[in-house]
């Protein structure tokens, strides 16, 4: 196998520009995680808001049912078979796939953000919630000023797993035909015959995204824990 | 009763029911400007209970709370607008952590006082210098000690610069020799006629500079006096028995 890595690498990756494949894939897969994750983001804190609202002070019910449907059906059926759903049947005439893979992996990532940042909230103590309303801040100001900023750092963590997991999954994307990394590894071997190459090679570029993340998360980390020097 | 005036808070039949437990029953009270009111009485008696009904962090069950002629118990009194006149101790101090000393104290009075950072800050760093504490403004509140951090909790809520200070065990959470700072810096506000209801244990503090002392036992006040009457001449039972255990 040592003997022809050079021939296998120029097989895999310069013969015909396959190297493109990679780069083009993993652009994909950044684009679609990228904003997967802010969609998640945005559906998770409100989602999670409504629910420790709920919690705390029994209102929204209405609003706490359904997210808690929400929860339930995203939590307990398959990404993949999600995505399906969404590219196959409600987006049905859709043309343009990255959207329809980014609105997928947003609601699902959604669900899972939204209990991380329920916990988060509940974890903070009352006794804060109390100081900030008896200084006179209403409920959503206290939130907002006092409590969320402690529950997201309390939360990093938690969130920083959750993105992970996300750029890996997205590696489903395949299923509606999407040229994603792992696609494109998977094109390359298709028309190469040589699984080996595209295949570490695939894995070694989302080790590296992941490890540039976890990176980052832990200098924001950092410098968000200066207040307990 | 002094009856001087009217009153700055009236409480009107108080009633607090947890459930089926019933903690305050039937509690009338006024509390007038420069009254330094303490609430002494066995844990369990619904003390802090009441405090908290003043500024309703509780919800009274039955009753009305007058502060300055509004009913606050009303659902339709904008509360969050009373309560920024109401200044909150706590046990347990609450400094909010993420934010340094100086960021504590002017939040509030910056967003929901509409106070400029200049003037903000301003009140702030007199007041702390006052503490003695100026040079800790940006400190963050976990570089503090017990006795530190509540003196910054009174400040935080002398910057809002209430009517009306309710105090919740102030002491009860701090190292002994934490609790001297604290005292010393209510002495001060006492001095200076503010208004307080003090939630305690301290009962030495009581006599020296309470103006009235109430007993509270069983979820109502049992007893209230002037603190030397209150303390070298109790009239119930129930308050000899308990003075005999406390002092």
């Amino acid at each position: 196998m040592w003997g022809n890595f050079s021939e296998q690498f120029y097989l895999n990756f310069i013969q015909d520009d396959r190297w493109k494949y990679f780069v083009n894939g993993l652009k994909v897969t950044l684009i679609i995680t990228l904003f997967a994750v802010l969609l998640g983001v945005v559906i998770g804190l409100i989602v999670g808001v409504i629910r420790s609202t709920y919690e705390k002070t029994h209102k929204l019910k209405i609003l706490n049912f359904l997210c808690s449907i929400y929860l339930t059906v995203i939590r307990g059926t398959p990404v993949v078979v999600q995505l399906m759903i969404i590219y196959y049947i409600i987006f049905a005439n859709a043309r343009n796939k990255i959207p329809i893979a980014i609105l997928a992996f947003g609601i699902n990532s959604g669900a899972y953000v939204a209990e991380i940042f329920r916990s988060g909230i509940m974890s903070i103590d009352q006794g804060q919630l109390e100081a900030g309303r008896s200084l006179g801040f209403n409920y959503r100001q206290t939130m907002w000023y006092i409590v969320m900023p402690q529950a997201f750092k309390n939360v990093l963590p938690a969130l920083c797993n959750e993105f992970i997991a996300l750029l890996k999954e997205t590696s489903v994307s395949g299923y509606i035909a999407l040229q994603d990394l792992t696609k494109a590894g998977d094109i390359v071997r298709s028309r190469t015959f040589s699984p080996f190459m595209p295949l570490m090679a695939v894995a070694a570029i989302y080790l590296v995204c992941v490890v540039i993340l976890t990176q980052g998360v832990k200098i924001l980390e950092r410098r968000l824990r200066q207040s307990e020097r | 009763m002094s009856a001087d005036g009217k009153a700055l808070i009236e409480v009107k039949h108080l009633g607090k029911s947890f459930g089926s437990i019933q903690v305050l029953k039937d509690i009338n009270v006024d509390i007038h400007e420069g009254d330094v009111v303490f609430v002494v009485g066995p844990s369990g008696s619904g003390k802090s209970t009441f405090l908290r009904c003043l500024n309703r962090l509780e919800e009274p069950t039955e009753g009305n709370i007058f502060f300055e002629g509004v009913d606050i118990v009303d659902k339709k009194t904008d509360i969050d607008r009373h309560r920024q006149k109401m200044g909150m101790v706590f046990q347990q101090f609450n400094l909010f952590p993420h934010m340094t000393i100086l960021k504590n104290l002017t939040i509030a009075p910056m967003k929901l006082q509409g106070k400029s950072r200049q003037e903000a800050e301003a009140t702030a760093l007199e007041l702390l210098d006052r503490v003695g504490l100026k040079d800790r403004a940006d400190a963050y509140p976990s570089q503090l000690s017990g006795g530190q951090k509540q003196r910054i909790a009174i400040v935080r809520a002398l910057c809002m610069k209430p009517e009306v200070m309710l105090f919740d065990e102030p002491t009860s959470a701090l190292d002994p020799e934490m609790v001297g700072e604290v005292l010393n810096v209510m002495r001060e506000l006492a001095k200076e006629k503010m208004t307080m209801v003090v939630v305690t244990h301290e009962m030495g503090f009581a006599r020296e500079i309470a103006t009235r002392v109430m007993f509270m036992d069983g979820g109502n006040f049992i007893e209230e006096a002037p603190p030397e009457e209150f303390f070298t001449n109790p009239k119930n039972e129930r308050l000899k028995a308990f003075l005999g255990k406390v002092l």
